[in-house]
């Protein structure tokens, strides 16, 4: 399967599209996966080529890319992007320091216990900085989860979530009312925040509609059989 | 194991004898194998599809059970008189002959695996020049790119288990260590599907400008179907090997031209059908878009059971009935993950209840049986992972074909433990129209801080985003929190 032009004239994603089961483009795959970290940018299919492709030359294997896709894969959430790399991760290199914490880090996340996750985020700060963005992926992925889960919540729940407080996280509330719709109300004992509706914490917006269930004066989780 | 090491010398082109101790001769060629030969050699030429469909299903396997029950066939030299010594139908011949020897003759050594290699890859590079004009039965082309795929991972296998291996096999693998290199199978897959251009065929035929479907892919203005049939079926050939590399997101974007929703070329051969929806739900579970194998699952599962009596006769029958069981034990995992009533036709439930309801009732428990139920369902159904790269062939000789499989299955039940306390919450909400968080976090024996995690978890593991970033949900039952001042 010869190519006639040179691998270099191709763009990455030319070469992933066109070309992918080849071991020279091994190399610019790498260098694309610090493009990424750098511009902010995210490439799934690029970067599950090239953990392809280090399976099939293990002596290859370059521990730092591998942890940078993984915490861009992270950044993908709620996507399963860093399961995905793992699939394709032999297990004993999982063993590595740096991934058993990227695990950990995971883990928290896919079972919504953002404070444990802040917490372990700043002792590994050391790894994640090389990563911009970051934090604002994992914010953005909070508020997801959120937005799914309540109608109202409030402020200090946000708070652990997104780990942002006092006056940050008035600034925070104050941009979000701006531009996302968000509208703050006061409850009994603190702020809470109305999010967005959605077919997912208002069910009358679904196409099958559900029973409503009338005001209780608590927290109450409203049941809904869809 | 093959330790009749000492027959391994060989001619070019003439297969080995095989270890089986019985005695094959490769140049006797009973009458009725001459017939066979000459008549499938003249149907082809003559574009007669149906009888060289009925030679090839049911002659081949005729003639196999009668004189060749566990030896190879004739060498293709033996019946190359037959058929002219023409070179394409010896192509053809010899790839029949190493899928007849990989399945029935034991103790096939890297020499066997080798050729085979080199026989489908002078077959396909020829086909790739696009210069054939026969047309073959879409069965049999199935059945090519079927096991090129089963070739491959069983050679996979086979170099990984270093331990018991002869100096004979292992100088021997050192010998052939470009055979069946995994860049030269999803090469030549993927050059079948773009040389065939069948991608734009399929574009071209929603569009109304194409006839694919409505011919079964078979041509009938005295062209060919071959490269054709050959590149639709690598698709599914490329979902099945990124499944065996445990590259699910790659393996359903090969599969993506396909549209497994309404009935296709896909689904006139009943083993590329049966293939395409056992890879597209496993790989959905992985993904953990439940709903979406479930889904799936359950229509191939119901076709199955109407049309399973036409297929007894088939040489395909019992792989078909093998992975309807598998298909079954997958839709016990998913089900059990994501309750889904209503996705579920009866007739299939209830065969579903029948094999699986005891374990799927204490897979809810979420113990240590229910994990160990998760591992024996998962372990029976899975595919069978592989490791692609090339073995190390140095001291210490280990076995390590079990090491993709051990991964894939590690991540699976951690997956299926973060969703542990998911059944609890469901079991409770599906009393009460609505309740407090104080409330349930005490039957839930939680705090509520933990309670609120769990609650998000369920959320999460519940709601996937597809490429276009659009949330889907798998819930069958589902919830929002208010807090009421």
């Amino acid at each position: 399967m010869a190519n006639e032009q040179p691998v270099e004239s191709y763009t990455v994603e030319e070469l992933v599209a066109v070309n992918p089961y080849n071991p020279d483009i091994l190399s610019d795959l790498e260098g694309f996966v610090n493009d990424q970290v750098s511009n902010q940018t995210y490439n799934l299919d690029a970067n599950l080529s090239l953990l392809r492709l280090y399976q099939f030359e293990p002596e290859r294997l370059s521990v730092q890319i591998v942890s940078r896709i993984l915490i861009k894969a992270l950044m993908a959430m709620p996507g399963p992007d860093f399961s995905l790399c793992l699939f394709l991760i032999p297990e004993h290199v999982q063993m590595e320091e740096q991934f058993k914490t990227l695990i950990i880090l995971s883990h928290y996340l896919e079972t919504a216990r953002f404070r444990q996750f802040w917490d372990e985020a700043a002792k590994n700060h050391n790894i994640l900085d090389f990563v911009p963005g970051f934090e604002q992926a994992i914010q953005t992925h909070a508020i997801h989860v959120l937005s799914l889960t309540y109608q109202k919540v409030p402020r200090a729940v946000l708070a652990e979530a997104i780990n942002i407080e006092g006056l940050a996280l008035d600034k925070f509330l104050e941009y979000h009312v701006a531009n996302s719709g968000w509208v703050i109300e006061k409850g009994t004992h603190s702020q809470l925040i109305v999010l967005p509706r959605s077919e997912f914490n208002h069910p009358e917006l679904k196409k099958n509609t559900a029973e409503i269930v009338p005001f209780e004066h608590v927290t109450r989780i409203f049941p809904v059989l869809s | 194991m093959a330790s009749a090491a000492a027959s391994f010398y060989r001619e070019r082109d003439e297969p080995a004898a095989p270890s089986s101790g019985a005695s094959y001769d490769p140049t006797y060629v009973p009458d009725s194998v001459k017939t066979f030969v000459s008549h499938l050699y003249r149907h082809i030429r003559e574009r007669n599809v149906y009888e060289t469909h009925q030679m090839y299903e049911g002659g081949f396997h005729r003639l196999s059970d009668r004189h060749f029950r566990d030896i190879p066939w004739p060498s293709a030299e033996a019946v190359a008189p037959h058929c002219d010594g023409d070179h394409v139908f010896l192509l053809l011949y010899r790839e029949l002959w190493f899928r007849h020897a990989h399945a029935r003759v034991p103790g096939l050594s890297p020499a066997h695996r080798a050729e085979s290699w080199d026989n489908y890859c002078s077959l396909f590079g020829l086909i790739l020049k696009g210069v054939l004009n026969m047309q073959l039965p879409n069965q049999w082309l199935w059945d090519m790119v079927d096991e090129f795929v089963y070739q491959f991972q069983s050679f996979c296998q086979y170099r990984a288990k270093l331990k018991n291996k002869t100096q004979e096999e292992i100088n021997l693998l050192k010998q052939y260590d470009e055979a069946w290199s995994v860049y030269g199978v999803l090469n030549y897959l993927k050059a079948l599907v773009d040389k065939s251009m069948i991608g734009e065929i399929l574009e071209r035929e929603k569009e109304g400008l194409e006839q694919f479907t409505a011919t079964d892919g078979y041509d009938y203005e005295g062209g060919s179907n071959v490269l054709k049939m050959l590149g639709y079926y690598s698709m599914i050939g490329l979902l099945r090997v990124h499944c065996l590399l445990g590259d699910y997101h790659t393996g359903l974007k090969c599969l993506a031209p396909i549209d497994i929703s309404q009935q296709g070329v896909y689904t006139t051969v009943i083993g590329s059908h049966v293939s395409t929806i056992y890879h597209y739900g496993f790989a959905n579970l992985m993904l953990r878009r439940y709903a979406d194998g479930i889904r799936e699952f359950n229509k191939i599962l119901s076709y199955i059971l109407k049309c399973k009596q036409y297929h007894q006769n088939s040489p395909q029958y019992d792989q078909l009935l093998k992975k309807n069981e598998q298909m079954y034990a997958i839709l016990a995992i998913c089900l059990s993950l994501c309750p889904q009533d209503k996705l579920m036709d009866e007739t299939v439930n209830n065969q579903l209840k029948e094999k699986y309801g005891d374990k799927m009732t204490k897979m809810h428990r979420y113990d240590d049986e229910a994990y160990a139920i998760y591992d024996e369902l998962f372990s029976y159904a899975c595919p069978k992972f592989i490791t692609a790269a090339p073995p190390v062939l140095k001291e210490p000789f280990t076995n390590y074909n079990q090491d993709a499989y051990r991964l894939q299955l590690k991540l699976f039940l951690y997956e299926v433990k973060q969703q542990h306390l998911l059944s609890g919450i469901r079991s409770y909400l599906k009393l009460y129209s609505t309740i407090t968080i104080s409330k349930l976090a005490k039957y839930m024996d939680a705090d509520e801080v933990t309670l609120r995690t769990i609650l998000m978890t369920y959320k999460h593991k519940m709601h996937s985003v597809d490429s276009d970033g659009k949330v889907i949900s798998s819930a069958d039952f589902d919830f929002y929190i208010d807090e009421v001042a």
